[in-house]
């Protein structure tokens, strides 16, 4: 097998890859699209076996098949509500996989560099060292910089995933954490990857390479410690990203086209979603990269009013009575794993001709599109999920609007206080329902610690407890 | 703590403090319930309910104010009832600290508590016990069923085989609870009703239930009802003309006058004139709610029904919650019931009268000797201020059509600057580096472009899916190290086989998990 197998391989690689993103436009075809990903990746990797310049088959499949069985116990094993810690972790390997693989591309040029020096025959060397050995001074330059950026970003992405997937799993404390000196310590530790930058250009050395991965390897840590558990969704999604652009970065100093390709439609892929959650939550982009929310403006809107409480009885009848009724599930909803609960409620509403209908806010949970994935797992059919946009203008004829565990996407502080920290942000206008119950553990704040006027308005009613354990209590009172 | 109810000495006062249902709820609270025999018999509550709710029923008013604690009566008390009133009593009731100024002082000093019922400050946390809108919300009702009492026609427009029956017009000036209590009886008997209020905020609710608000041709910065703790203030002479003008133009077409107007603390302000009244057909009702601070209407007799030389009746009744005593006594009685609950945070009978309490202080008038009013402002705003909201522009045609060409242009504009930075910058980079860098360089900016236009088609609902999915392709990182493992140094082989092994992880737990997302998915 020669080069021009490979290359076609990866050809039909890069279109199945494309097409399997591209499905993801409809959930039925989405069904369609993984298969594309599946075959493309089969196809990748066996390209590659084939092609030349590897070696060692079978323990290289023995590897494949070792990982492959952990992944697909992880896979079938993981809870839906887990899905943000496992993302997180599985970035975090791909980070790490490519600082292995710059370190490698690294070892090759100097081993290269010596061989060529001997006077050795440059065409009995595998094909990257083959590669490499072909190149130009300038050539080995640029080469220089995309494997010293593979690994920067490969470092970051990997403490940065690890730390997002510790605050998501509830091991780091999510709160919003700096060491001293703040933002100056990143700015320090990027100034130091840069003077490495600079030194291994010149001596192409070790050394800085490995003081520039610890560099990196702080900002990592320190940028994701920085950042409050709200704004998971954007890191997440962000460090997703990043795992794109190294692969990207490791694939032009591999000099590999797919690996371009595929990390170029990754990258691009994290940056329009942190994007679209941003956009989601009014925020700039760099305001959430730089961690927390910024001080407020003036003084807040001092809330005004009490909590009225209610009991599973008084949901109960209201919901019997009801003829449309709105859920708003939030990250309560998946901490309390309750959403088989909600689907249930959904089924006896549903089954007695009442309009029932999700409403989703677009950073609802700890991950894009979380709370659709939690409603899916509970078989709630996805015809009655709606986004934000599509359903806010109906609460004003909506007789109940239950909010299940969700906090500031439904504050309607974002519409009346210029001073709120959410000010702007577009939020679930549930208050205009007839009636809003909220289904909340106790009367502390949500997660970014603003007090909610929805709490205190005259037509709502707090339904404490646990989600789960409130929902069960009020499903026998439904008939 | 004993609470008592003694029957109200008021002439044809048929309205009771206490209910046997409040009775229950506040012997709940921890409190012994005491009334005077005959309290409840004319808002239809008999002494056996009371009795079987618990309740000590005692045969004297005397024995009445001597055991109880606490004594929660309607109106305020007379000579007699003051006369009865000890130290460290606590009297709740409607109680006029303007009006009764001397009795509030006499109550001071004799060291008993006064908890006014129409002090209790205006604000959300307070509504459940303010008697005020309780009774109002009754007095509205009301007024409209004693206008059509008097008035000789349906409220409905019919078209029948007799003939063609016109709808009644109603005008309801002044929308606080009791207008907007009027308004929603008057519409649901299917009457056309126009309302008017002097603060234009509350339009809004005049609309929602079912009236049309009067507007009038006027400019002026009204003050904000919000500032005034939700009630109307005195407005100016000017305005006050264009209003009375808009008024004698409705004179001869409204058929039922109802008038609610009260500015807090001050006489009735005059707003149909007797030259209206003229002007109105015969057979037309006038109900004066505010015929108590003189009148809304000069023409009005005080808890009379007059009717004038051209047939126009003026009702002046000052005892509507009265006439309707069953349902105002449950009301009254339940606020009562809130209050108690406030004053008693424990819930074991004892009361704690917390002067810190912006509820507590505001209706408190007299408490341990002193005279407590006026109160000092509370601590919160009654009702958070309106933000002035400017009226949202209607755009023309012609304007939303220039709108949508200054858009395109902006998007055109934008699109051919990212074109041409994007270009200019790749032409740079040509320009310096190397042929076999531009090869891939051009692949990356290609494959990032495709990206970009591909992902924005991703729908919502399956951004976990492609963050799962990207995952997992992200891991073809797994080539590089395929490419190189069959390198001859220890270090690359053992780097390499790490890397595989974790993107053989990645690969199969992305996707895996991808597909059992994706499975999920159903339509109903």
């Amino acid at each position: 097998m020669d080069f021009g197998f490979t290359t076609a391989a990866y050809v039909v690689a890069a279109i199945l890859f494309i097409l399997s993103l591209g499905g993801l436009s409809g959930q039925e075809s989405a069904k369609r699209a993984v298969w594309y990903g599946i075959v493309g990746m089969a196809l990748a990797v066996a390209a590659t076996l084939i092609g030349p310049g590897s070696g060692y088959w079978l323990l290289s499949l023995i590897l494949i098949a070792g990982g492959g069985a952990i992944g697909y116990q992880l896979a079938t094993r993981v809870q839906m509500t887990q899905m943000p810690e496992l993302v997180a972790a599985m970035h975090s390997l791909v980070g790490l996989a490519a600082v292995f693989v710059g370190f490698i591309a690294h070892f090759e040029i100097g081993r290269v560099a010596t061989y060529v020096a001997e006077g050795g025959d440059v065409y009995a060397l595998g094909t990257f060292a083959g590669l490499i050995a072909k190149k130009t001074v300038v050539e080995i330059n640029i080469l220089r910089v995309e494997v010293f950026l593979g690994i920067f970003i490969g470092a970051v992405t990997f403490t940065g995933s690890v730390i997002a997937y510790g605050k998501l799993a509830g091991r780091v404390d999510s709160a919003a954490k700096k060491l001293p000196g703040g933002h100056m310590l990143n700015a320090g530790a990027a100034a130091l990857s840069l003077l490495c930058l600079i030194w291994y250009f010149n001596t192409g050395g070790f050394f800085p390479l490995f003081v520039m991965t610890l560099a990196a390897l702080f900002i990592g840590y320190h940028l994701i410690m920085g950042i409050g558990g709200a704004d998971m969704p954007v890191v997440v999604s962000m460090l997703n990203s990043y795992s794109g652009w190294a692969a990207a970065a490791i694939g032009f100093s591999l000099g590999n086209d797919l690996l371009i390709v595929v990390g170029a439609l990754v990258g691009s892929s994290g940056a329009i979603l942190s994007y679209i959650m941003c956009k989601a939550m009014n925020r700039s982009f760099v305001s959430v990269i730089l961690g927390g929310f910024g001080g407020p403006a003036g003084e807040q809107m001092a809330v005004e009013g009490e909590q009225v409480a209610i009991d599973a009885d008084g949901v109960a009848t209201a919901l019997n009575e009801a003829d449309s009724v709105i859920i708003i599930p939030g990250y309560g909803m998946a901490v309390a794993q309750a959403q088989t609960a909600v689907a249930e409620l959904v089924k006896k509403l549903r089954a007695k001709g009442k309009n029932v209908r999700f409403a989703i806010h677009p950073v609802a949970g700890r991950l894009p599109g979380h709370m659709n994935v939690l409603l899916a797992e509970a078989r709630v059919p996805y015809d009655i999920v709606m986004e934000m946009d599509e359903i806010n203008e109906d609460f004003p004829e909506t007789d109940v609007a239950i909010v299940i565990g969700s906090n500031d996407i439904v504050n309607p502080a974002a519409q009346d206080d210029p001073n709120s920290p959410i000010a702007g942000m577009p939020v679930l206008e549930c208050w205009k329902a007839k009636q809003v119950f909220v289904s909340k553990r106790g009367q502390g704040t949500g997660y970014s610690g603003i007090e909610n006027p929805l709490f205190f308005k005259d037509n709502t009613r707090m339904f404490y407890g646990d989600a789960k354990a409130s929902l069960d209590k009020l499903l026998p009172m439904i008939e | 703590m004993k609470i008592g109810t003694p029957k109200e000495i008021f002439e044809g006062e048929a309205r009771v403090a206490m209910t046997p249902e409040s009775a229950k709820a506040l012997q709940k609270l921890g409190h012994e319930c005491m009334i005077e025999a005959g309290a409840g018999a004319l808002a239809g509550f008999a002494d056996a309910a009371y009795a079987d709710a618990g309740v000590e029923v005692v045969k004297t008013a005397a024995a009445l104010w001597k055991g109880a604690d606490v004594v929660a009566k309607v109106r305020a008390p007379d000579a007699s009832e003051m006369k009865r009133l000890r130290e460290g009593q606590t009297l709740v009731s409607f109680f006029s600290p303007v009006a009764d100024e001397a009795n509030m002082k006499k109550a001071a000093s004799k060291g008993a508590t006064v908890v006014a019922m129409e002090m209790i400050p205006r604000i959300s946390r307070a509504q459940k016990m303010d008697a005020l809108s309780s009774m109002a919300n009754i007095a509205g009702y009301r007024a409209v069923i004693e206008a059509g009492n008097n008035f000789g026609r349906f409220f409905t427009g019919q078209i029948t085989a007799a003939g063609k029956v016109p709808p009644a017009k109603v005008l309801i000036v002044g929308a606080g609870v009791a207008g907007l209590a009027a308004i929603g009886t008057s519409t649901s008997l299917g009457a056309i009703t126009y309302a008017f209020d002097v603060r234009p905020e509350v339009a809004e609710q005049v609309e929602s239930m079912g009236a049309e608000f009067v507007y009038l041709d006027f400019e002026e910065e009204q003050q904000d009802g919000a500032a005034t703790g939700g009630y109307a203030s005195v407005s100016s002479p000017e305005f006050r003309e264009a209003q009375l003008a808009k008024f004698r133009e409705m004179a001869p077409e409204v058929d039922i006058v109802i008038t609610t107007a009260l500015i807090p603390n001050r006489e009735a302000p005059e707003i149909w004139t007797p030259d209206m009244v003229a002007a109105m057909k015969p057979g037309s009702v006038i109900v004066d709610l505010a015929a108590e601070k003189g009148g809304n209407c000069k023409l009005t007799v005080m808890d009379e029904k007059i009717v004038t030389e051209n047939g126009v009746t003026i009702i002046g009744y000052t005892d509507f919650p009265s006439r309707m005593a069953a349902q105002a006594s449950t009301l009254y009685a339940t606020n009562i019931r809130h209050l108690m609950t406030d004053l008693t945070p424990e819930k074991d009978g004892v009361i704690n009268h917390n002067m810190e309490d912006d509820v507590i202080r505001g209706a408190t008038i007299a408490h341990a000797k002193e005279v407590t009013f006026p109160p000092p402002p509370p601590k919160v705003a009654a009702i958070a201020v309106q933000a002035k909201k400017p009226a949202p522009k209607e755009l023309t045609s012609e304007e939303k059509r220039s709108a949508e060409i200054a858009a395109f242009k902006q998007q055109t504009k934008n699109q051919v600057t990212l074109l041409a930075v994007g270009g200019a910058l790749l032409l740079a980079v040509g320009l310096v580096a190397p042929a076999s860098f531009m090869q891939h360089f051009i692949v990356f900016v290609l494959a990032v472009f495709v990206g970009f236009q591909v992902i924005w088609g991703v729908a919502h609902s399956l951004h976990t899916p492609l963050m799962a999915v990207t995952n997992a392709i992200s891991s073809i990182i797994i080539l590089g190290a395929l490419m190189q493992i069959g390198s001859a140094s220890f270090l690359v082989i053992l780097l390499a086989a790490l890397s595989i092994f974790m993107c053989g992880i990645n690969i199969f737990g992305g996707f895996l998990v991808t597909r059992r997302m994706l499975a999920m998915f159903q339509k109903s």
